[in-house]
């Protein structure tokens, strides 16, 4: 199987999609002549043209509300917001429109639109930069919200969403491009949205993460391993829908879970899946579940106070520890 | 103005140039982190136009923040401190190179969500005014920003309710790599304030006595309880959008052309015909490059914030800040 990075898997897979369906187009902020802010449409311009691959203003509103407008009448728009911290001025495009309207009218109406976005902190960027607000967006029935965390996941997902007939966000992790994996060349090569994966199998306890927490738990994982715990790691891969049932099988097993997120605990992606386990699982429990999450603070500039604040495996390390 | 100002003026603008050039050297060293945008090639529109200001005026800007600091007074150690992360900074290290501020200066923030500042310069003019004071405030964006919903609606605001704002359009042709004939229905920034019934001047943004006198008309129009003004300022960036930036959307001659308009090069002028010595230009440059040389020295001296103030400064009331967990 051919190994590339999350970026070459993500502009392929859009590649692949323009090469097969006229109708999708993509558009945003330097998505054209600059190739891309990430580089992921790099190339594009030229090869597709700015028919299909279209440089817009700095208009977030505008770019999604269009998108979502395109996607009515028949066309496959792929819109790109930056980074996910723009998305907010998108906020009522995304969530009055693109995740109602298909309800809202009856059916009427479809939006197949995928919006592509990045997300994460670590960059030194400031608190307006840095956001993992994944979960604010997760809120919404009528909005699907898919957050790979490999090459191969970035490829079949987005390829689901650009043929799907509803609206997706689809996020990105801004420190993740580089990240290297073996992804099949099959064109065809789909992978279903709204199914969780067992990233690595194990019997001590349930960890459940995904995006770069995936990345930052395999590396705590190791180290568990070689002190003889043995973890199970499941990747939700998309926050809606929300596939829960290798949790809570996995759970049945391991009677202790651990959740790792990028963005703030509260309210978080640890709080809805404890609450789901809770409900679903309280006859197995062991202990207390454990979430890992970001420091409750806007993300600070400086180096070292921004890396403390944001979940390691050290982190990872310490919950299952609690836990076992 | 008088001879002394004009060299102040002068002075400020070396300074920046000094600034910049040194950060993008630090950057490259690894030891400022994030983004950097250069104000190198503006430095005329924000000290043209900050230096038409009462110290009692605001003034508010984007994430292209380091010359209009300057420009409002913040001193060289301060910023480069901030962009090293250090606790000494103007922020303690937590906003870094595109969110410089200083309450006491007046100098309302830099602020990286493009426009995003656009209304809060109308909610400060407004406070002002609510509460009967002359001052105005000086609200920078860029050629980009105007084509945001945030611009519309805070002109449109500032207008109805007659605030006293001075907008002032950094058009240095670019957003990015989108050049204004890609992202803007029309060629002039200064048309779109029509719309809002808004009076608008356009000035060459190389021209700092061009700029300082359009200013000045602009905050007086506003003062003087007339409502908002527009300014818009030609400029140009030499460097790319930010660091790292490949610079494929425009060519090197381009760059050249208007790097031979210096705004330096021509206040230099302008001043050498007015009667300054060579030898006093020369000091000048020589004091900003050892201003910059201390600055720098401070700001590698500095400490980093402690791991404690990870939790400061959340809220402003102290039982409400999160505790370590
Ligand atoms: C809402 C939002 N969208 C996109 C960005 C990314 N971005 C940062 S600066 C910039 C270009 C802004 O251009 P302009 O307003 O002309 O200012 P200049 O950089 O030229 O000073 C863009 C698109 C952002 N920071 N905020
Ligand atoms: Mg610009």
């Amino acid at each position: 199987m051919p190994v590339m990075t999350i970026r070459e898997a993500v502009s392929q897979a859009l590649w692949e999609e323009m090469e097969r369906d006229p109708n999708v187009i993509i558009l945003g902020e330097e998505v054209g002549m600059w190739g891309g802010t990430y580089a992921v449409t790099k190339g594009f311009y030229d090869h597709f043209g700015a028919e299909r691959v279209r440089d817009t203003p700095i208009a977030e509103g505008v770019i999604v509300g269009a998108a979502v407008g395109a996607a009515m009448n028949g066309l496959k728009p792929v819109a790109e917001i930056m980074t996910i911290n723009f998305a907010f001025l998108a906020m009522d495009q995304i969530v009055n429109h693109a995740a109602k309207i298909h309800s809202m009218f009856g059916g009427q109406f479809e939006v197949p639109v995928v919006i592509r976005t990045t997300s994460g902190g670590g960059k030194q960027l400031g608190a307006t930069h840095s956001q993992t607000p994944d979960v604010i967006f997760a809120h919404f029935p009528g909005l699907k919200v898919v957050a790979p965390a490999t090459p191969a996941d970035a490829k079949g997902l987005l390829k689901s969403a650009i043929r799907g007939r509803d609206p997706v966000l689809f996020i990105e992790h801004s420190t993740m491009y580089q990240e290297r994996g073996e992804v099949p060349a099959d064109k065809d090569f789909l992978l279903p949205i709204g199914k969780s994966d067992v990233k690595r199998p194990g019997n001590d306890v349930t960890i459940v993460t995904y995006s770069k927490m995936v990345q930052i738990t395999m590396r705590a994982v190791k180290q568990l391993e070689a002190e003889g715990i043995d973890c199970e790691v499941i990747d939700l891969r998309s926050l809606r829908p929300l596939d829960l049932g290798p949790v809570y099988a996995s759970f049945k097993k391991t009677n202790r879970a651990v959740i790792v997120e990028e963005g703030w605990r509260s309210y978080g992606v640890g709080a809805e899946v404890a609450a789901r386990i809770y409900e679903e699982c309280f006859d197995y429990l062991d202990a207390p579940i454990q979430r890992v999450a970001q420091k409750e603070v806007p993300l600070p500039y400086s180096a070292d106070l921004e890396k403390s604040a944001i979940p390691g495996p050290a982190d990872v390390i310490a919950a299952v520890k609690a836990v076992v | 103005m008088d001879q002394a100002e004009h060299l102040t003026l002068y002075q400020q603008m070396v300074v920046i140039r000094r600034l910049e050039e040194k950060s993008a050297e630090l950057y490259q060293q690894g030891k400022i982190g994030g983004f950097l945008h250069l104000y190198i090639g503006q430095e005329a529109t924000g000290v043209g136009a900050v230096a038409a200001r009462s110290p009692h005026d605001n003034v508010i800007t984007a994430y292209r923040d380091h010359g209009i600091a300057v420009a409002c007074g913040m001193e060289p150690k301060v910023i480069l401190a901030e962009m090293l992360g250090k606790v000494t900074g103007c922020c303690k290290g937590k906003g870094g190179s595109m969110h410089l501020a200083d309450k006491r200066l007046n100098f309302w923030g830099g602020h990286a969500i493009v426009g995003a500042h656009i209304p809060l310069a109308t909610g400060l003019a407004l406070a002002n005014k609510f509460r009967g004071e002359d001052s105005v405030t000086l609200c920078f964006f860029g050629d980009g920003a105007t084509n945001i919903g945030y611009f519309h609606e805070g002109l449109n605001l500032a207008a109805v309710w007659d605030l006293p704002i001075v907008f002032i359009c950094e058009n240095n042709q670019y957003g990015m790599g989108t050049s204004i004939e890609r992202a803007s229905a029309v060629p002039e920034m200064r048309q779109k304030a029509e719309a809002y019934g808004m009076p608008s001047a356009r000035v060459d943004g190389m021209e700092l006595l061009a700029v300082h006198e359009a200013a000045a008309a602009a905050i007086a129009h506003a003062r003087a309880g007339q409502g908002p003004y527009f300014l818009e300022a030609l400029t140009y960036r030499y460097r790319g959008h930010s660091m790292g930036d490949p610079e494929r959307y425009r060519k090197q001659e381009e760059v050249r052309r208007w790097q031979s308009d210096d705004p330096i090069g021509k206040f230099e002028a302008v001043l050498l015909k007015r009667g300054i010595s060579p030898d006093d230009l020369n000091a000048i440059e020589a004091q900003a490059e050892a201003t910059i040389a201390d600055a720098v020295r401070f700001a590698e001296e500095s400490p980093f914030p402690p791991p404690e103030e990870l939790w400061r400064d959340v809220y402003a009331e102290p039982e409400a800040e999160p505790q370590p967990a």
